[in-house]
């Protein structure tokens, strides 16, 4: 893991090109997660469990350039205590530009970028794909079901065939949700391939939807604060809505000629 | 300031004398707010306050984001990442920004809607609603300009596609293009004038907004019956009227306070619902997104511009009249402003003396194909453009043109109107009878 981070990457970064676009022609499944609708939250096992997955299989390859390693600690993410952010951040390296040096990574540090320059950073993913689109183009569905991003990722993790073809030197895989059908990345998760300390099934399809969530969280940590803001929000200006509903009928029911035992 | 004849401000404290004396500013404040409003305004006259609203929240907000954010090529991604991160509430202030523009287009559409049904633009009223349209313009450059500062990939081909209009100008086209992206493609420079203006414009903006409020407490408010406030004097001109304040404003402020609980559920809970996922991607200009869509608010236009191709006869007849200097880029482009300009014209096309669409029967069928005009267009904006799409944006577009430039001058003519109320007063007394048949009625409702 460590050496791979060479300055290039962060050049290369901006040539990714392959799996830029905002989702596409695929098939993604309608996956239940724990954060959606108005009362969701992020169940921080799950995102305890696709750090794990992430840290041990994605982030060969991928980046989380944008996201800091203290906010791991953050209530409403990962939640781990102090000691266990410092223990994780003391396993990356990262590029001090003041040194001109690689150092062990400070939980102050962000997460490093992706160390191919053919992945691309996995920051934002979450929200970069939209997984549903109808009906007819009109992202209705999109109101009822959310965007989709979660769901793509875990879709596309999940929606490999087996098959695989060579075009011009390049190995792609048959995928049940890329658009177009056949991607470049080979299948990253097989069934055991990460073991959880709580035990929980560590087949591809529950490992998908562990990492789809934990990148949710980094490209969405204020998830859970922010609904809690939006209901507060929302219930105190429906207070206020009834509030003014009522002065203003008493208020105009004089000159509406309604009688003032009508207010 | 107003022509109503109504009650004028008189000091009644030694220091409102004082002032009053010197400078007649709490005047100016008791006129404004307690200007004859007619009494029978419904709730499409509530979008004024909204907006007001918007443009305020808009400035607050974005004043805030620009303490944090940074115009550079290289690091304005990551400063919104930073905002959204690491600033206290930061990501709150800037989706409040990203939906408060989604807001304050609903709230002008509304409010553009309104006036074209209710006839508002018509005599007196034509200076109020061309600032008002200018305001509109000013908004879409705003929010154009604001949309391309994250950097992200929808931002940076949005400028591309947008500033490309320009360079289709005949002669002089790649020129402006140039000056105005400060270099030969959308770049740093580009994103450093762009912020410059996007702080400088909704400062126009509200400046506007006074001339806007000024103009038409000068003419009075327009009303859903079309009939004008009585001026003969000032107990006539009671009988029609109520004062803005409190009347309207507590009516309005909750209209305002409704509009806000659906805003911030979605503020709260689907804050990207309106926005597009690309621009979490960072701009890059070797990868061109599959498709280029603006934001939705554009899509009207957008469709406008992307119907006229050249194999469309007009453009063809265009294009072979001018030797060839309109071709179909620039008759778009012609077009997009045009379906602009043809509603700026409204009051000189409109040739029906009668103002309210109420009494208007064919105006009336007109005027909701044009509604549903405008949302179609919408949802071809965000098509490819392939067929049968193409096809249905022509057709569309058409009709946006058939309106304004054939219908709105012939139906004048032809149409017959239905009798109208003499006063606002007897409009208003229709539905609230003086001899308290309603309140019985009512009481008993509840």
């Amino acid at each position: 893991m460590i050496g791979k981070f060479t300055l290039s990457a962060i050049v290369a970064f901006g040539l990714a090109a392959p799996a830029i676009g905002a989702g596409g022609d695929g098939h993604v499944e309608d996956f239940e997660f724990s954060f959606e609708g108005p009362f969701g939250t992020y169940d921080q096992m799950q995102l305890q469990r696709g750090l794990k997955v992430y840290t041990e299989v994605c982030s060969a390859c991928h980046g989380l350039q944008y996201v800091p390693l203290r906010t791991l600690g953050d209530e409403g993410g990962p939640h781990l205590p102090e000691e266990q952010v410092r223990a994780y951040a003391a396993f990356w390296e990262v590029f001090d530009q003041e040194l001109d040096d690689f150092r062990t990574a400070k939980p102050q540090d962000h997460f490093p970028e992706s160390g191919d320059e053919n992945a691309p950073d996995l920051s934002l993913m979450a929200k970069a794909r939209a997984g549903f689109h109808g009906p007819y183009g009109l992202g209705i569905s999109q109101f009822f079901r959310g965007m989709g991003g979660p769901e793509y990722i875990a879709s596309l993790l999940d929606g490999y065939t087996g098959k695989e073809k060579e075009e011009a030197g390049t190995v792609f895989y048959e995928n049940t949700a890329f658009s177009g059908g056949w991607i470049s990345m080979a299948p990253p998760l097989e069934d055991g391939l990460v073991e959880f300390d709580d035990n929980s099934p560590n087949d591809v399809r529950a490992m998908s939807q562990d990492v789809a969530a934990f990148l949710m969280w980094t490209a969405e940590p204020k998830l859970n604060s922010r609904k809690e803001d939006g209901f507060v929000a929302v219930l105190f200006l429906i207070i206020l809505s009834v509030l003014l509903y009522l002065s203003n009928k008493r208020l105009w029911s004089p000159i509406k000629r309604r009688g003032a035992d009508d207010a | 300031m107003a022509g109503i004849p109504h009650d004028s401000y008189e000091p009644s404290t030694r220091a409102e004398s004082w002032l009053h004396r010197r400078l007649p500013v709490l005047s100016l404040v008791y006129d404004t707010l307690m200007i004859p409003t007619p009494k029978n305004l419904n709730w499409m006259w509530i979008w004024g306050i909204v907006l007001s609203f918007c443009l305020g929240l808009q400035i607050v907000t974005g004043i805030v984001l620009a303490m944090h954010y940074t115009p550079h090529a290289d690091l304005a991604f990551a400063s919104i990442e930073h905002i959204m991160r690491n600033v206290n509430a930061g990501h709150m202030i800037r989706y409040a920004h990203m939906n408060g523009a989604a807001l304050f287009f609903i709230a002008v559409y509304a409010h553009i809607f309104r006036g074209l049904y209710y006839g508002s633009y018509k005599e007196p009223r034509e200076v109020t609603w061309i600032i008002g349209i200018l305001i509109f313009v000013l908004m879409m450059g705003t929010a154009f300009m604001g949309y391309v500062l994250p950097w992200g990939q929808m931002s940076f081909w949005g400028a591309t596609v947008i500033t490309g209009l320009f360079g289709a100008i005949p002669f002089i086209g790649e020129p402006i293009q140039t000056w105005l992206l400060g270099g030969p493609a959308v770049e740093n420079a580009t994103l450093n004038r762009f912020f410059s203006l996007h702080y400088l414009l909704p400062f126009i903006i509200a400046g506007l907004v006074v001339v806007h409020i000024w103009a038409f407490h000068t003419t009075g408010n327009s009303n859903p019956s079309g009939v004008e406030v009585r001026r003969g004097s000032r107990e006539e001109a009671k009988k029609d009227t109520v004062s803005f304040w409190p009347y309207y404003i507590v009516k309005d402020l909750f209209a305002l306070a409704v509009i806000l609980a659906v805003f911030f559920a979605v503020l709260g809970f689907m804050p990207n619902y309106l926005g597009h996922p690309d621009n979490y991607i960072e701009a890059n200009p070797l990868v061109t997104p599959a498709h280029i869509v603006p934001e939705w608010y554009f899509l009207p236009f957008y469709a406008i511009l992307r119907a006229f191709t050249g194999e469309v006869w007009v453009v063809q007849l265009a294009s072979f009249l001018t030797g060839g200097i309109i071709d179909a880029k620039f008759f778009g482009v012609l077009a997009m402003f045009g379906s602009i300009a043809v509603m700026a014209l409204a009051p000189w096309l409109d040739t029906s003396s009668v103002r309210s669409g109420r009494y208007r029967p064919m105006f009336k069928w007109w005027f909701w194909l044009l509604v549903i005009d405008f949302f179609v267009l919408m949802w071809l904006g965000a098509q490819p453009a392939e067929e049968p799409y193409a096809t249905f944006a022509l057709i569309a577009s058409a009709f946006w043109f058939f309106y304004f430039l054939i219908i709105l001058p012939l139906l004048g003519v032809i149409e017959k109107p239905l009798p109208r109320p003499d006063t606002i007063e007897k409009e208003f007394d229709e539905h609230y009878p003086p001899d308290g048949s309603a309140s019985t009625k009512s009481v008993a409702a509840e």
